[in-house]
């Protein structure tokens, strides 16, 4: 687009600064050592955004992406003028409105109708132009019946419509977003998106910041994405989408592998067995006698009830769980239809020949998604001794999106366990399709020629 | 600066509004409304009229009636130090303002000076009420002056208040402290005694260094003494030094003005 740029920013870095202590520290210490300059120089800094530069053209819909912390508000409130940047410029052309904390300077003691008034004067509109506005601002809002009531009696809804509302009738050359669409209901939502529509119609510039990238992918000419305060990339709002999402599955993985790493050292202190699990009395002898009986009181009553932890005899060692994909990575995050083996490492004390493998998956919610053991299965055990690897493959992990759990199981043939490792694996699930449920069985629609559909996507 | 200075004139329209929202707001949902901005001063004139005029009698014949004479210095007072407390406060409680929206931060204390003068300005039919009452009139070629020291008085609290409210945002501690001084301030400055007072006068040396006393004295002057008007000339100064000042505190707190949306 060869369009006059509305917003640009030229190298614009932001540094917080974080002052020793809180704040100054106090003003008595401050004169008592005589540190006031001292105090006044930062001890800690905070880089929001780093060298960043962008240009929106005038008349495009521009979307800035990113997690949170990445520097997206802070770049709102520098083109708002909210804040400076502490390097680099920002230039904004024409009036600018911005939605980012609505009804910011709302009164809650005083009516609606005096409220909109002094709303759109803070705004930077006179008394004639919000009286020429006013019934259109009511009627967008839906307050007609309210609007005489002070503010404080309104719901959190009414207060927001009525903020958008006034924000939006300031009629500004460039819009600045953020992250304000979940205000009221279905129908309210529909009707902002129509007038941001209607905006981008008349060729105003509207600037947003969302985490609903669906909203960016249907709406934006261009996206660009912050990391950390840094630009990362910029361009057709998809193919910045797909390179976000791509980032964002890889801090998952690296955040559950922690998780994993950490309840895995948890249970690994703790070694030989017994972690958070019933405990039983007296030390746990290399041959006990009569250890079954022993255990089966140890067991939680109910298996599926139970919090996550570790118990068993320990004649059988889980020496560690992982999940690999199809080649053979070990990772966490996974999707839908992913062939995955969970892979799991044995030690036996010595050779035993009465041993069940048995693996389950839970949901968050804490519902068995499925289980099951070699004995189920009709494997009868034959040997084991020393180490081991058991691994079982899902041939196809036909999953819904979400977070799952998984407990991992070696025990006796009557249940008594050697190690019984329970919720103590993450993984996750993606998936591009927002279907419900658990289960996403493998599937597909079939029409008769009378019947006809499209798919959009890809 | 100077631009951001000239900016400010053309809040005039947003200061009004929220004067007025100010002062709607304070009053809302209050049986006697309004009232409450008679009633303040009324009963604070009540109090001080008895402890120094029955209780503490004084004699000297220049300072009677003494009701009149001590709400001549207690309203500008109440004006000046309420303002303070307000507007020190100001640029945290209006948060939202500053950090989310873009919104002259100077405005807050400035809005706090004002709506406070309006409440100044109501007490002023009070006074004029007890003064038809006791027959003490002022002159009028004392009073020509009141205009003057108003001005005056309201260029040095806004400056006050500027400076106060931007510092007060990074030392929270500073608001308590004002209370303290303010307390310490009003003691050390002629209202409830005349500043000609046996007693009083030893330390006239000292008043000199007291803006306040440069604004009270004019004001019993203007208003109550039926003398010469005989401190003109320090007040002028007062206003000058006022301007420059009004000048440094807004160079101040356009220099914070940047840490406001952070440290808010």
């Amino acid at each position: 687009m060869a369009a006059a740029p509305a917003i640009s920013l030229a190298n614009v870095s932001k540094v917080y600064r974080r002052y020793g202590g809180h704040q100054f520290a106090t003003l008595k210490s401050a004169f008592l050592q005589r540190s006031i300059l001292r105090d006044l120089q930062p001890t800690e800094t905070f880089q929001a955004l780093d060298d960043v530069s962008f240009v929106v053209p005038k008349g495009s819909t521009f979307a800035v992406i990113g997690r949170n912390g990445s520097g997206k508000s802070t770049a709102l409130k520098l083109v708002a003028g909210i804040t400076k940047p502490t390097s680099g410029t920002v230039q904004v052309e024409g009036r600018i409105s911005a939605l980012i904390e609505l009804g910011a300077g709302f009164h809650p003691e005083i009516s609606g109708r005096e409220n909109v008034f002094i709303n759109g004067i803070m705004l930077g509109l006179t008394k004639r132009e919000i009286q020429e506005r006013f019934d259109a601002i009511v009627e967008f809002a839906e307050m007609k019946e309210f609007i005489d009531a002070p503010v404080k009696t309104y719901s959190s809804g009414m207060y927001m419509r009525l903020g958008f509302a006034v924000a939006i009738h300031v009629d500004p050359e460039v819009l600045l977003v953020d992250e304000v669409l979940a205000v009221g209901d279905e129908g309210f939502t529909h009707k902002c998106l129509d007038k941001f529509a209607e905006f981008k119609r008349r060729g105003k510039t509207i600037l947003l910041v969302t985490h609903s990238l669906g909203l960016v992918e249907r709406f934006c000419d261009d996206a660009v994405w912050l990391d950390h305060g840094k630009k990362l990339a910029q361009g057709d709002p998809k193919r910045v989408i797909g390179a976000y999402l791509i980032d964002v599955e890889s801090a998952e993985e690296g955040y559950l592998a922690q998780e994993d790493a950490k309840t895995q050292e948890e249970v690994a202190v703790a070694e030989p067995v017994r972690v958070d699990g019933p405990v039983e009395s007296g030390p746990v002898s290399p041959e006990p006698v009569g250890e079954a009986d022993a255990m089966a009181e140890a067991e939680p009553k109910n298996m599926f009830k139970a919090d996550e932890g570790r118990w068993g005899s320990g004649g059988v060692a889980i020496t560690g769980v992982t999940l690999r994909s199809v080649s053979g990575e070990a990772g966490h995050v996974f999707h839908t239809g992913d062939e995955v083996a969970i892979e799991i490492g044995l030690k036996a004390d010595r050779p035993h020949d009465d041993f069940v493998f048995g693996v389950a998956m839970f949901n968050t919610e804490g519902t068995c998604v499925y289980g099951t053991n070699t004995d189920i299965e009709k494997y009868v055990a034959g040997e084991l001794s020393g180490d081991g690897t058991v691994r079982f493959v899902i041939e196809a992990l036909d999953l819904v999106e979400g977070t799952y759990k998984l407990d991992v199981a070696v025990h006796k043939k009557d249940g008594a366990p050697y190690d019984y490792h329970r919720l103590l694996y993450t993984f996750r699930v993606k998936s591009r399709t927002k279907d419900a449920g658990i289960y996403r069985p493998k599937h597909h629609w079939e029409f008769s020629p009378t019947v006809k559909l499209t798919r959009t996507d890809e | 600066m100077w631009t951001n200075l000239s900016r400010l004139f053309k809040y005039r329209g947003l200061i009004q509004t929220l004067v007025v929202r100010d002062l709607k707001a304070r009053y809302r949902g209050s049986v006697l409304g309004y009232f409450w901005s008679f009633v303040n001063p009324l009963l604070l004139l009540g109090i001080y009229s008895f402890v120094f005029a029955t209780i503490m009698k004084s004699d000297d014949v220049k300072t009677q009636p003494y009701a009149v004479f001590m709400f001549c210095g207690i309203l500008p007072w109440t004006w000046f130090s309420s303002s303070l407390l307000e507007s020190s406060a100001s640029l945290i409680a209006g948060g939202n303002l500053i950090k989310k929206v873009l919104f002259p931060a100077e405005v807050l204390p400035i809005v706090s000076v004002f709506s406070n003068m309006v409440h100044f300005a109501l007490g002023l039919p009070i006074l004029a009420g007890f003064m038809a009452y006791y027959g003490h009139l002022p002159l009028l070629s004392n009073f020509v002056w009141f205009p003057v020291v108003v001005l005056i008085q309201l260029v040095f609290t806004i400056a006050m208040a500027l400076l106060m409210s931007a510092l007060t945002v990074h030392f929270r501690d500073l608001r308590d402290l004002l209370a303290n001084v303010l307390t310490l301030w009003f003691f050390a400055t002629p209202i409830i005694y005349p500043y000609f007072r046996e007693g009083v006068k030893q330390y006239v040396g000292y008043f000199r260094w007291n803006p306040m006393y440069h604004l009270i004295v004019p004001y019993q002057e203007s208003l109550f003494f039926l003398g010469p008007f005989g401190h003109g000339p320090s007040l002028l100064k007062l206003g000058a030094l006022s301007v420059i000042f009004f000048l440094a505190a807004y160079w101040v707190f356009d220099r914070l003005r940047d840490s406001f949306a952070e440290v808010v």
